[in-house]
């Protein structure tokens, strides 16, 4: 590709950011606190989708334990500010560094043994459930009754508890573009090559000489440190935290799901399938009222529909990419 | 604690094991025949729960009668979604079948949610009580039939598979998809005959727990992993793998259990599975 037109799309893209950026936030100023609420969710789950894309769609391999990241998160900051009074801006990253210790843990572990697919998908879940039950089981972390977060009066900065929706709305958006970056650096620097090589043909990335292992592994850390990062706002957003809430398979379903739904290994991809989920469940919502279960049918069947029509999500057929190849009968 | 709580343990272990083995041919046949891992397969068990309770609900039908409905109501969910669900996704990626599954899976979670509501429910029966001393220990008589009608089951479909041309057909798919298109198989009928037998087999489990068991509607959830363990441990696409597989996962769950306070007993079959995974992908059995 010509230097000149690499260079075109690289700036193309920082302004593509940039005024989605600016839309974002401007739009709270136009919004009833309902509606940032739902925005609020759609860059929570965004945010959460873009971090499992890393390792699902960047480096095409598919975990279905990212909640076991996620719980860490959470747990990790709640703990710390309950019981020795560390400020969860702080635990945040403590969190997510231990997140990126076990991600280098499994991530070792799995890739060591070539565990590729389902059977890395089926690791990685037994990883979370095994997870889920020490925190089930263990005093320290509040066994099933799970962790409240204690409320201050008044909010407080320091301690990232705030009155108004705005505050959270702007800390998840930083969060986004923060993510964005990182994905975008993803698509014009080597080690995002190397990831995709390694997602198109592992072995023929092998025989040229990547380290497939250590690709494959950064990409884990890296995606498990900011899972735990949405573990956090999660926990000081909702003030409660339990077993199933962080580690059960629900959150790891809603980032997957999401990330499939918009365009897995694209860097708007989970914002537009979190956006379509949240937009249509909200619209089910108010039609057909609060009926359980029912916005999460339909909600299936958009999944559904979309995984046998626009294998690549809806960031595919933007494109006008034609099916993957269909191989075998 | 004693060594007759052990054996007890171990007693009930096999039990719980025979109803795994069921729900994991079941799961093992889709992988077979298909090629894709089945996130739905607890949800199917789920279905086959649900039907177990209406029709003791509302016809007085005992759970155990209810197999010869649930069996093939769950053989024709399961071929409504091999047709329409499953089909069109054959030779896509890996990852757009397991979401697909997973598709499928929250789909009929929620349409039980939204149908009978998100509380737990229960089937007695008259003889719950019932238990059968078997030396010093003493068995519970839903607890047995579960285990034999499982196995009893899965000894059913092993003598289909062997003995009819369907069975042998389904086998053939299994080993060597592209061979049996080219002998003249209808492998895509034969795929849809496998994913309903796999989806009956769910279901049938399902109802085997029912009396024991409560019902709700992300009680698959519960069995989905165990039903992945005993297939992984036993290998995939292996019928007796699954069968052992199913006996030794039931018999550490419930080691654990004893050995362990809490559910943090638990954690012992996950770790198994894990070092299987890591070390012997292929399962226990297979070279």
């Amino acid at each position: 590709m010509p230097e000149i037109n690499m260079f075109r799309r690289v700036k193309l893209f920082i302004i593509y950011i940039v005024i989605i950026f600016c839309i974002f936030l401007g739009l709270p100023q136009l919004l009833s606190s309902y509606f940032l609420h739902v925005l609020i969710l759609i860059l929570y789950f965004s945010f959460l989708g873009s971090a499992w894309n890393i390792l699902g769609g960047y480096a095409g391999q598919f975990s279905f334990g990212h909640s076991a990241f996620f719980g860490v998160g959470a747990y990790t900051s709640s703990l710390l500010y309950i019981k020795i009074g560390i400020s969860p801006w702080i635990g945040m990253f403590i969190g997510g560094i231990l997140a990126a210790i076990l991600g280098g843990f499994i991530g070792y572990l799995t890739f060591r043994y070539k565990l590729r697919g389902a059977f890395f998908a089926l690791s990685t879940f037994a990883f979370s459930e095994m997870l889920r039950i020490i925190a089930l089981n263990w005093e320290f972390t509040g066994k099933a009754v799970g962790i409240l977060i204690p409320l201050i009066q008044g909010g407080s900065l320091q301690h990232f508890q705030f009155l108004n929706k705005i505050t959270y709305y702007y800390t998840i958006l930083f969060m986004l573009l923060t993510i964005w970056l990182v994905q975008y650096s993803f698509d014009h620097f080597k080690f995002g090559y190397y990831l995709k090589a390694i997602r198109e043909e592992e072995e023929a990335a092998g025989s040229l000489g990547i380290n497939i292992l250590k690709y494959k592994t950064i990409a884990l850390i890296i995606s498990g440190f900011f899972t735990a990062l949405g573990g956090t706002f999660y926990a000081q957003y909702m003030f409660y935290i339990d077993p199933d809430i962080t580690f059960g398979t629900n959150v790891t379903i809603e980032m997957i799901v999401r990330t499939m739904l918009g365009g897995a290994g694209t860097v708007f991809g989970p914002l537009i399938g979190s956006t379509i989920i949240e937009l249509a469940s909200e619209v089910m919502r108010s039609l057909l009222g609060e009926y359980k279960g029912l916005h999460m049918m339909f909600y299936a069947i958009i999944l559904i529909l979309v995984m046998i029509f626009f294998p690549n999500g809806m960031m595919g057929l933007l494109r006008g990419k034609k099916k993957e190849e269909q191989k075998g009968i | 604690m004693d060594l007759g709580m052990l054996l007890e343990a171990i007693a009930y272990g096999l039990l719980s094991g025979g109803v795994y083995a069921l729900i994991g041919v079941g799961l093992n046949l889709i992988f077979g025949v298909m090629k894709i891992i089945n996130f739905a397969h607890g949800s199917f068990l789920m279905l086959g729960m649900y039907c177990t309770y209406w029709l003791s609900i509302f016809f007085n039908i005992d759970p155990y009668v209810s197999l010869i409905i649930t069996i093939p109501f769950l053989f024709f969910i399961g071929i409504i979604i091999q047709k329409f669900l499953i089909n069109p996704i054959i030779g896509y990626p890996e990852d757009n079948q397991l979401v697909l599954t997973m598709g499928v899976m929250l789909f009929l979670e929620n349409i039980a949610l939204f149908l009978w509501g998100p509380d737990f429910r229960t089937v007695k029966v008259s003889y719950a009580g019932t238990v059968f001393p078997l030396f010093n220990i003493r068995l519970n008589a839903l607890r047995l039939i579960a285990f034999v009608g499982g196995l009893f089951l899965a000894l059913i479909l092993y003598i289909f598979l062997k003995k009819t041309d369907i069975g042998k057909a389904i086998r053939a798919s299994s080993e060597e998809r592209e061979g049996a298109y080219a002998v003249g198989i209808n492998v895509k009928k034969i795929q849809l005959i496998s994913f309903g037998i796999g989806t009956a087999c769910a279901g049938a489990a399902g109802t085997l727990i029912t009396p024991f068991f409560y019902i709700s509607p992300t009680v698959g959830h519960l069995f989905l992993l165990t039903a992945f363990m005993v297939v992984v441990l036993g290998g995939m696409g292996s019928f007796f793998g699954a069968i052992f597989g199913g006996f030794i996962i039931g018999v550490m769950e419930s080691l654990g259990a004893v050995i362990f306070p809490g559910s943090i007993g638990q954690i012992v079959p996950f770790s198994l599975f894990v070092i299987i995974l890591l070390f012997k992908p292929k399962g226990l059995f297979m070279r």
